[in-house]
């Protein structure tokens, strides 16, 4: 009795074996996913399907009357009126940060517009178009020791955060920079407030909000290390929509569409003293 | 003197959209339970069958559910479908879809325990009035298990309603992605709202699933008359 349950177990195990294997194979050669809409198929249906963050303040999130706000829905919404000729005609998904490759390789939405930073791995999975923002490092200090330049951190303590590019960039790039480490941003930013370093580096668009909101701090150097881009990803190969948002974004630099929607989305939240030049990308030009 | 963060639940429609994303976790969660009871319990009469076969599958579905987080099942049956069968469900559908897989399998095997805690005596007592296995199991058995099933049926249903948190996942906002958007929305000017945030969630969770309690334990006391 035991033996014959011994048998079946071993059985199924191998099976199962065999199935998900085949599986597998098959999914390496094919890449599933389901067929994404062609422009075509947009403009038939008259409704664009975006995806944006909901709960990424300023890029995408919900204010407290429930609409969808943000640079990426600004710009989105700028889709649906040059494609469709409505703002109405776009149907936003939520998406999460974890989720957006697989929302477009099973082709729920057309277009992904949530700050999506472009890297080599994403690239082999998506389509990104040409970028319309950019991220790099900045560099938070007290007023009244303001770090302007990299060269005045020389043998001064600056505070990073574990795990970020800040941290790689500094290691690598000025060893002569002492670094205090840090898990959590909180633990980091109460650092700088008890004078524990002498500056505070992260991803500049966090580090300018956070200087507005607390007095007696600016951000010295809004620039600096290797830049990011941010740009609209489809599905992989599905070149005409591509080829359509990549004219799209290069009609748009003639009227500065982009710092437009800087000034109307991000200066609320960045304050006056930020340089739109180091977050704006016009006509996907660097 | 930054604002108290209790105002941002009051700022705009806020509470009414956590309200809103209340009603979708709970319908989603009990439309599941509803469809899991009803499949839940042939499922655990099956469960007790005398044949190997029959009970080694029963045996590997429930076993599969249990290993497989719900987070998994709810991208395969969401992105999966779509991608290798082309099925497109919407975000509620797949939701349900899973939480009825899984609750169907727990409560097939709360329906099995609670057969089993039945005496024999009981079905031979049935059999020798020359009643037939459904009307034993029909007019003798389940009636008995009901009462045995209510406590942990409950504890399924509230932990249901906890575990539909994860739908946001394939895009169906509920009430905690309500909340964080809220938080979210106010970081600059409030960094403190998202203690009130969550303590309201909190808050509703408990005032969804406190009554379930109460009315099965009333239920229960009822039921041993």
């Amino acid at each position: 009795m035991k033996k014959k349950i011994m048998g079946a177990i071993l059985t199924l195990t191998l099976v199962a074996g065999i199935l998900t294997g085949c599986g597998q194979a098959k999914e390496t050669t094919t890449s599933a996913t389901a067929k994404a809409r062609t422009l075509e198929d947009i403009k038939k249906d008259g409704t664009i399907k975006i995806g944006v963050f909901s709960d990424k303040n300023p890029f995408g999130y919900v204010d407290s009357n429930g609409n969808i706000q943000g640079y990426d829905v600004y710009f989105a919404k700028r889709i649906g009126k040059d494609l469709l000729g409505s703002e109405d005609k776009v149907e936003f998904v939520y998406v999460e940060a974890a989720n957006r490759v697989e929302y477009l390789k099973s082709a729920k939405v057309d277009v992904i517009l949530a700050n999506f930073t472009v890297t080599k791995d994403r690239s082999e999975q998506v389509d990104f178009a040409l970028p319309y923002m950019k991220v790099a490092l900045g560099v938070v200090s007290p007023d009244n020791a303001l770090i302007t330049d990299v060269e005045q951190l020389k043998d001064k303590t600056l505070i990073v955060v574990k795990g970020t590019t800040a941290e790689t960039y500094f290691m690598e790039n000025h060893a002569d920079i002492k670094l205090l480490k840090f898990d959590e941003y909180q633990e980091a930013y109460d650092a700088l407030l008890d004078g524990r370093g002498d500056a505070f580096s992260t991803d500049n668009t966090e580090v300018l909000a956070w200087a507005l909101q607390n007095k007696g701090f600016s951000v010295g150097i809004e620039s600096i290390g290797s830049i990011d881009t941010i740009a609209p990803a489809v599905q992989k190969r599905n070149t005409e929509l591509l080829e359509w948002i990549n004219s799209e974004i290069k009609a748009l630099a003639e009227e500065q569409f982009f710092h437009k929607n800087f000034e109307e989305t991000l200066k609320p939240v960045y304050g006056d003293n930020i340089d739109p030049e180091n977050l704006v990308v016009e006509g996907g030009e660097l | 003197m930054q604002d108290s963060g209790i105002q941002v639940l009051f700022q705009g429609t806020n509470f009414l959209r956590l309200l809103e994303g209340l009603l979708v976790s709970l319908r989603i969660s009990i439309i599941a339970m509803g469809l899991s009871v009803v499949l839940g319990i042939p499922f655990g009469v099956i469960m007790t069958s005398k044949n190997m076969i029959i009970r080694f599958i029963s045996r590997i579905y429930l076993e599969t559910v249990r290993i497989m987080p719900q987070l998994v099942l709810l991208f395969l049956v969401y992105f999966g479908a779509a991608k290798h069968v082309g099925v497109n469900f919407s975000g509620g559908m797949a939701a349900v879809i899973v939480f009825t897989f899984w609750g169907t399998a727990e409560m097939g095997d709360l329906v099995r325990s609670a057969l089993i805690s039945i005496p024999v005596h009981q079905y031979e007592s049935g059999f020798a009035l020359g009643m037939t296995k459904i009307q034993v199991h029909w007019y003798l058995i389940i009636p008995q298990t009901v009462r045995r099933l209510l406590p942990s049926l409950m504890n399924l249903l509230t932990r249901m309603i906890k575990t539909t948190s994860l739908v946001v996942l394939i895009g169906v906002v509920e009430v905690v992605k309500v909340g964080k958007q809220i938080i979210d929305a106010s970081r600059y000017t409030t960094p403190t709202a998202a203690l009130w945030v969550y303590g309201a969630i909190f808050l509703m969770y408990f005032a969804i699933c406190y009554p379930f309690s109460m009315a099965s334990a009333l239920l229960e006391k009822k039921l041993k008359d």
